[in-house]
């Protein structure tokens, strides 16, 4: 199953500065093991403790897959695999917190 | 150095403080590779929490499709602090992952005063940068430095 991989900058410099690559496989986790065979330390980026890492987003298509099935999300041949940055924060340092 | 609008600066305090008490967030879009912000893009917190912002994610993928359609990027990525200070927190440098995107932050812990600053943040590693809010960009590229800045 070859797929289309849409990469973000921050994730370039393992594609060469390619935005664009291919892949294959028949779920998200083949297709992460396929690029990391290729573009060397890619899946430590987006992979930890056997699931997608917090800070990004993978989509099949339009398809969040944290929405579907996550790692196990299924691709199919001519798919758009597309990798993004979360984009996320916020002013929580609780343990900072002092009540008055 | 972030050198911006005077609308898009407001249009940001206004949305923070429209959404105050939870944090409001977003993005500026410009021409890739401009460091021009133009068009203001409001997004979904999708945590809809006081201490806690995350882009919906699949408004984020529309509008960072768009983006590229049209040739642009995220040159400000904003989000707001409702009861402390706008400075990035570590939850805010652990996520940062546009290094060539400003990080702007409002704070709306004041009701009277609109607190707004920026930061790169590469690497884990915050600087702070001087705004330069100007009415338009026309002549922004003679330094003309008439025109104070944000508080």
């Amino acid at each position: 199953m070859a797929v289309t991989v849409s990469v973000p900058t921050i994730l370039r410099t393992h594609t060469g500065g390619e935005k664009s690559v291919e892949a294959s496989g028949s779920n998200v986790a083949e297709v992460i093991e396929d690029l990391e065979s290729r573009h060397s330390g890619i899946k430590a980026r987006l992979v930890k403790e056997g699931s997608l890492h917090r800070f990004v987003n993978v989509y099949v298509n339009d398809e969040d897959v944290r929405f579907a099935g996550g790692l196990a999300a299924a691709v199919k041949d001519g798919d758009n695999v597309t990798i993004l940055p979360a984009v996320a924060g916020g002013s929580t340092a609780r343990e900072c917190v002092t009540v008055s | 150095m972030l050198t911006i609008r005077r609308d898009l600066v407001d249009a940001m305090v206004r949305h923070a403080r429209r959404d105050h008490p939870d944090e409001a967030c977003g993005v500026l879009a410009g021409p890739a590779g401009s460091d021009r912000p133009e068009r203001f893009i409001e997004m979904i917190n999708a945590e809809r929490s006081p201490t806690f912002y995350r882009f919906d994610s699949t408004e984020q993928l529309q509008v960072w499709r768009a983006m590229d359609a049209a040739d642009e990027g995220p040159v400000v990525i904003y989000h707001s602090h409702t009861a402390t200070e706008a400075y990035p927190s570590r939850t805010d440098i652990s996520y940062a992952s546009e290094p060539d995107a400003h990080y702007v932050l409002v704070s709306t812990r004041d009701p009277e005063t609109d607190e707004l600053r920026s930061y790169r943040i590469v690497d884990g590693e915050v600087s702070e940068e001087p705004i330069e809010v100007v009415e338009s960009y026309m002549f922004s590229h003679t330094g003309a430095d008439d025109v104070p800045d944000a508080r």
